[in-house]
C-alpha cells in the first residue's frame, strides 16, 4: 500500500520532470495557434518541414555550420582538460612536494571563484592579446586545469587506485611517466569519461563566455545562435521554427549523456559535480 | 635542518610540483591575475578607450547610493535566500525516497537527473520563455484546475517565481550528491536503532542528519555560488523586468561592462559580489562548525 503511493508520487514527479521537453518536441510540429491552445503535447500533424527550414536559421549559415563551430569549441577543449586533469590530479594524489598544502588550499580556492568576478579582467587580457572572437579564450584554459571539481573528482578516483600498483612497476624500473601511462591512465577511465561528458555538457550549455568573447555570427556557437534566433522572432512569427532550432540543439546532450549515464551516475559524482 | 618528503624511492622531491605546473600557471594566468586586476580596474574610472585615471574607493562609495546596484544586490539576494533552501530540501526529500530500496530506482534517477543537465542550455532557457507566456502552457494547466492565469511576465513576484522555477526544475544534480551519500550510511546503523526503539523519524535526525552534514554543506555552498551569479536565465526569460524585480547582480555586471562599457565600475561591482559570497560562505561555515578540511 505504501509502496504503491510512493510510486505514484515519484511518477507524478517524474512526469513534471520530463513533461516540459516532450511539449517542446512536440510544439516544434505545431502552429502558433495550436501550441497556446492545447496543453496535450501530441501535435495533430506531423510535417517535418519545419525543421528543414529551422536547418536553415535566420542566417546566411546553416544549423550544421554552427555544430561544426561547436564541436569546434568542445574537441580541443575536452582534450586540453583531459590531459592537464591526470597530470595535476597525478601530482596531488601521488606525490610530496614542497609548498603542496599550500597549492591544495589555493587549488580548494578556485573551486569557489566565481566565475563572474575573473570574467570581465580575463576579457581585457584576451582582448589585449587580440584574440578575441577566436576560439583561444574559450579553449586555452582548458590546458591549465582551469576546471577545479575535475581535478578534484580526479584525485577523489586516484585514492582509490591501490598505491602498490605504482610501487610494483616502480620496481620493474617504469619511471613516473611510465606508471601514469601504462599503470593509472587505464585504471582511471570511468573518470576520464567523466571528465568528458562533463566538459562536453557544460561546453554546450555555456552561454556567458562566448556571449562576451565570441562577436561574429559566422563564429558564433550552437547557444548564441539559439540566441539570435530568439530574439529576431517576434510574437508574430512562427513559434515552431525556433521551438525545432531548440530541439535540434539539444540532441547533442541528450545523445552523450544517453550513452554514458551509466558511467558517471553511480558514484563518481562524489566530487560535488553539478550542472 | 632539511624537511623530510614523503616519496618513493628514486622520485624527485620536484616531481609532483612539475606534475601541478598546468595548475600553477593556470592559477596565475586566469584566477590570481583577473583576481587583481579586478580589484584595481575597480579603483579606476576605466572605460575602455581612455587610458584609466585613479579615482580611489569612488566606485565602492557609488554604490552605496547607487539605486541600480542596490536593486540588483536586493534581488540576487532575495532569489539566493529562497532558491536555495527550497531545492536543497525538495532533493534530499526525493533521494530519501529513492533510497527506500525499490524497483526501477535507475528510471526515475536518470528521469530526475535529465533537467539538470539540460538546464542551463540555451534551448530549455528558451523553452522556458514559451511556458509562461500569457496563454502558454503554466497558464492552460492552471486554468484546467480552475485557477486563474498568471500575468507571469507582468508580475514582479511571478517573474522571479519563473526563474525560481527553472532552477528547482534542475535539482537532480542536488539530489545526485545527497543519494550518493545516503548509500554509504551502512544499514546496520539504522537496524541498531531500531532495536532500540527508535522510529523512522527520530532515525533521521538521529542518524540521517548528522552523517549527511558534509554532503549539505558542500550543497549549500555550491548552490549559493550558483544563485548569486544568476545571469543566463534572467538575461533570456525575463530580461532583468519587470520593474528590475529580476536583474540580479550578474546582469548588472554586464551591462556596465558591454552596454555603459563603464568597465571601473563592472569590476567594483564583481569585486563586491566575491566579497558577499565569500562572507555568505564563511558565515556557513561558521555557523556549522565546518572546517575548511571537511570540503
Amino acid at each position: 500500500m505504501k509502496k504503491t503511493a510512493v510510486y505514484i508520487l515519484l511518477t507524478l514527479c517524474g512526469l513534471v520532470m520530463i513533461y516540459p521537453l516532450l511539449w517542446l518536441v512536440g510544439a516544434s510540429f505545431k502552429s502558433n495557434d495550436e501550441i497556446f491552445s492545447t496543453v496535450w503535447f501530441i501535435p495533430k500533424s506531423l510535417d517535418f518541414s519545419v525543421y528543414k527550414r529551422a536547418w536553415q536559421t535566420v542566417t546566411d549559415y546553416t544549423m550544421g555550420h554552427y555544430f561544426f563551430n561547436t564541436f569546434a569549441i568542445i574537441i580541443p577543449k575536452t582534450f586540453f582538460a583531459v590531459i592537464s586533469t591526470v597530470l595535476t590530479a597525478y601530482g596531488f594524489a601521488r606525490f610530496d612536494f614542497p609548498l603542496k598544502r599550500l597549492f591544495y588550499a589555493l587549488f580548494m580556492g578556485t573551486m569557489f571563484m566565481p566565475a563572474i568576478v575573473t570574467i570581465m579582467p580575463m576579457y581585457l587580457m584576451w582582448s589585449r592579446l587580440g584574440v578575441l572572437d577566436t576560439y583561444i579564450p574559450l579553449t586555452i584554459p582548458a590546458l591549465f586545469a582551469a576546471e577545479g571539481s575535475f581535478v578534484f573528482m580526479m584525485i577523489q578516483f586516484f585514492k582509490g587506485v591501490p598505491k602498490e600498483f605504482d610501487e610494483a612497476a616502480r620496481i620493474d624500473g617504469c619511471n613516473s611517466m611510465q606508471i601514469l601511462v601504462h599503470i593509472l591512465v587505464p585504471c582511471l577511465r570511468p573518470v576520464i569519461v567523466s571528465v568528458c561528458v562533463f566538459s562536453f555538457l557544460w561546453t554546450m550549455n555555456d552561454f556567458l563566455t562566448p556571449l562576451i568573447m565570441i562577436s561574429s555570427v559566422e563564429k558564433y556557437p550552437l547557444s548564441l545562435i539559439l540566441r539570435l534566433s530568439a530574439d529576431s522572432t517576434g510574437n508574430g512569427y512562427e513559434q515552431c521554427k525556433i521551438l525545432a532550432m531548440s530541439v535540434i540543439g539539444l540532441i547533442p546532450s541528450i545523445a552523450v549523456f544517453g550513452l554514458a549515464q551509466k558511467k558517471f551516475l553511480s558514484g563518481i559524482t562524489a566530487g560535488g559535480l553539478s550542472g | 635542518m632539511k624537511k623530510k618528503y614523503r616519496n618513493p624511492i628514486g622520485v624527485k622531491n620536484y616531481t609532483g610540483l612539475l606534475l601541478i605546473m598546468p595548475f600553477i600557471a593556470g592559477f596565475m594566468l586566469f584566477t590570481a591575475y583577473p583576481f587583481i586586476s579586478s580589484f584595481l580596474l575597480g579603483l579606476t574610472d576605466y572605460n575602455g578607450i581612455r587610458t584609466a585615471d585613479f579615482i580611489g574607493f569612488d566606485n565602492y562609495r557609488r554604490m552605496f547610493t547607487d539605486s541600480g546596484f542596490l536593486n540588483a544586490a536586493g534581488v540576487t539576494l532575495k532569489y539566493t535566500a529562497i532558491l536555495v533552501p527550497l531545492k536543497l530540501i525538495f532533493s534530499l526529500i526525493i533521494a530519501l525516497v529513492l533510497n527506500m530500496q525499490i524497483k526501477g530506482m535507475g528510471v526515475y534517477r536518470t528521469v530526475f537527473y535529465i533537467p539538470s543537465i539540460l538546464g542551463s542550455n540555451l534551448a530549455v532557457v528558451i523553452m522556458w520563455q514559451f511556458l509562461f507566456t500569457s496563454d502558454g502552457l503554466a497558464n492552460q494547466l492552471l486554468d484546467m484546475v480552475g485557477l486563474a492565469p498568471v500575468s507571469w511576465y507582468g508580475d514582479t513576484s511571478a517573474a522571479m517565481g519563473i526563474i525560481i522555477l527553472l532552477r528547482l526544475w534542475e535539482f537532480g544534480s542536488t539530489m545526485i550528491i545527497f543519494l550518493n551519500a545516503l548509500r554509504d550510511i551502512p544499514r546496520e546503523y539504522y537496524e541498531a536503532a531500531k532495536v532500540d526503539g527508535c522510529g523512522k523519524i527520530r532515525g533521521f535526525f538521529a542518524i540521517t542528519l548528522p552523517l549527511l552534514k558534509n554532503v549539505i554543506f558542500l550543497n549549500l555552498v555550491l548552490q549559493v555560488i550558483a544563485a548569486m551569479q544568476e545571469f543566463n536565465a534572467p538575461y533570456m526569460i525575463t530580461g532583468g523586468g519587470p520593474l528590475k524585480s529580476t536583474y540580479t547582480l550578474g546582469m548588472l555586471i554586464y551591462d556596465e561592462m558591454f552596454s555603459y562599457h563603464d568597465m571601473g565600475y563592472a569590476n567594483a561591482v564583481s569585486w563586491v559580489m566575491f566579497v558577499l559570497i565569500a562572507l555568505i560562505v564563511g558565515i556557513m561555515t561558521k555557523l556549522t562548525g565546518r572546517g575548511r578540511a571537511d570540503l
